[in-house]
């Protein structure tokens, strides 16, 4: 147990010492103030818009933005270690590979965790002081949910990203296969969904096809924030077949935690079953 | 006292290549290992399956009376100090953040960290970041890195590659030290000039066979290398030369007063005593056969041998 916090230590450390948390602390809390200034700018007006606007088009946002730092975050955390000789070095110390692999979890889940809550909420601190219709207690429900899962959809990504970082031997190669992770979840899944709803003209089974929906964790990134707003229908896309069909939002976290489990669960098992 | 290490006909097997072949030697505490061979020959697998990093496909290893990969592997480990060949650290970190690092992985007090860090020579860098060092003070780091926790057995592949002559001097001056406290030691090397003093015993490998094993004069015996003999006299007369050739003595000369002879060992003693009988000698020295020249002719032997198998 000690030496899973000796590694998370160390990477949070790199994070802080590679202005990693710094970067995305900052993307995210300007990301969140440019969007609730400027989101009601397409009906015309500058100013604050509503939260429930303002969330749905940062979840919208974030959903490419969070996954993609999280692949670049730990993409290299196996590959990059075996490729300079470190992984060598510290299978030769009292640590096994799966406390290898939970500390550095732990570690760049910190970092991900810390810098998206601070994003996100200093944010919504000043939302809630500029702007004259919000108030703390209607901003922190909706912030809180938002924030929470966003962290969850980081942690999903990064179990992807040591995936990745286990069954690659080159650097190289993982970066290209964690691009390929990040474009196939967050792009051409729905595209793929869209062309064979529009291919089949409709006649697709409404059960099934959310059930794909839900089987991609960007798209329950988004469900869960879309969930209660009415303005909804309009910029949720695919999304809207879940209008008249609610799911409870612990099956939905529910989902991404799992989706967190599996492919860390998959990594470890792969990584002990690794010769080198 | 049982050996530090035991390898007893251990085998190793990458899919379709044998890297290691019915492997037998130990290594005694205090003794310094010279492993030579030729990339690929199996040196790093060695000691892989000492660190417990790899199993034997057959045989037995055996680390301070514990097989590396059983029961009692973490603590046996905490007991070993390994320098990795090409080991690049944490380039962010400081170099003291990276042996700090180390320190608590190996259960060792930070403070050890600081005091070795001072004693490879990198007090002065020790808050610089890694980024910036050298090749030299990169490899100091790795070594200090080995040195945590007092091993008892310290296997380093390659410490020397890439370091300037000073850096390759303190690396050997710091076996020296190790040796005279007890701790063995297991270096892998390319051959090199130098090494020879700092080695106890040398193991030759070649395509995963032992080639040979033992003192390095046991090895010359073994070899029976002529030995050099130089001689800078004002002339060499034919009489001395006849002397010589009686004991079997290769001559040649290159008309400025020197002579380059090499003979038998076995004939040493009674070459030394013609020449220094001759009155107009001015110097004589002695070169007997290097480490390298044992390494060829052992590697020589083993390849054809190796043919004559297949």
């Amino acid at each position: 147990m000690r030496e899973i916090f000796i590694v998370a230590g160390k990477e949070f450390r790199d994070g802080m010492r590679n202005r990693w948390i710094l970067a995305i602390t900052l993307a995210f809390a300007l990301l969140a103030m440019g969007l609730a200034w400027f989101g009601a700018a397409a009906s015309g007006e500058v100013g604050f818009t509503r939260i429930s606007t303002t969330i749905v088009s940062l979840a919208s946002l974030a959903v490419f933005l969070i996954p993609l730092i999280a692949l670049m975050l730990a993409y290299d955390s196996i590959v990059g270690e075996d490729e300079q000789g470190t992984l060598l070095l510290l299978m030769t110390y009292p640590l096994s590979r799966t406390g290898l692999l939970a500390g550095k979890f732990l570690g760049h889940g910190a970092i991900l965790a810390l810098s998206t809550a601070l994003g996100f909420g200093i944010a919504a601190v000043l939302i809630g002081l500029l702007a004259e219709q919000a108030t703390f207690a209607n901003l922190s429900g909706p912030f809180s949910l938002f924030i929470a899962s966003a962290i969850l959809l980081g942690l999903t990504f990064l179990a992807l990203a040591y995936l990745v970082s286990v069954v690659t031997r080159e650097k190289a190669r993982a970066a290209g296969l964690a691009l390929l992770v990040w474009f196939l979840f967050v792009l051409v899944y729905d595209l793929v969904l869209l062309g064979v709803l529009v291919g089949t003209e409709g006649r697709v089974d409404g059960g099934v096809f959310r059930l794909l929906l839900l089987l991609n964790p960007t798209d329950v990134f988004r469900l869960v924030n879309l969930i209660g707003f009415e303005e909804t229908a309009t910029s949720s896309g695919l999304l809207s077949v879940f209008q008249d069909q609610d799911y409870p939002l612990s099956l939905l976290l529910g989902i991404l935690v799992a989706w967190i489990a599996v492919p860390l669960g998959a990594a470890a098992a792969l990584f002990a079953a690794r010769r080198t | 006292m049982s050996p530090v290490v035991q390898l007893e006909q251990v085998e190793r097997r990458f899919g379709a290549v044998q890297a290691l072949k019915g492997l037998s030697l130990t290594v005694e505490a205090g003794e310094v290992l010279g492993l030579l061979g030729h990339n690929g020959a199996g040196k790093s697998t060695m000691m892989k399956l000492v660190l417990g990093i790899l199993a034997p496909t057959s045989g037995r290893v055996s680390v301070l009376g514990e097989d590396p990969r059983g029961h009692q592997a973490r603590n046996l480990r905490l007991q070993l100090g390994y320098l990795p060949e090409n080991v690049s650290f944490y380039d962010n970190l400081s170099g003291r953040e990276v042996l700090r690092y180390f320190a608590r992985l190996k259960r060792v007090p930070v403070s050890e960290a600081d005091r070795l860090l001072e004693r490879v020579g990198l007090g002065h860098a020790a808050r610089r970041r890694v980024r910036t060092y050298s090749k030299g003070m990169r490899q100091r780091l790795g070594l200090a890195q080995a040195l945590l926790g007092e091993p008892r057995l310290l296997l380093l592949d390659e410490p020397t590659v890439g370091l300037d002559p000073m850096a390759v001097r303190d690396v050997y001056g710091m076996i020296d030290q190790l040796r005279g406290r007890g701790t063995s030691v297991i270096l892998s090397s390319h051959v090199l000039p130098g090494v020879e003093r700092h080695i106890d015993r040398v193991a030759i490998l070649c395509e995963g066979r032992l080639l040979a094993w033992g003192t390095i004069d046991a090895l010359r015996q073994e070899a029976g290398l002529p030995l050099r003999i130089h001689v800078r006299s004002e002339e060499i007369s034919d009489a001395l030369l006849g002397r010589l050739t009686e004991h079997g003595v290769q001559v040649v000369t290159n008309g400025d007063g020197r002579a380059h002879l090499s003979t038998a060992p076995s004939e040493k003693l009674g070459v030394l005593r013609t020449l220094l009988a001759e009155e107009r000698l001015s110097d004589i020295s002695m070169e007997p056969p290097t480490l390298d020249s044992l390494y060829a002719y052992f590697d020589a032997r083993g390849r054809n041998g190796g043919q004559g198998d297949a």
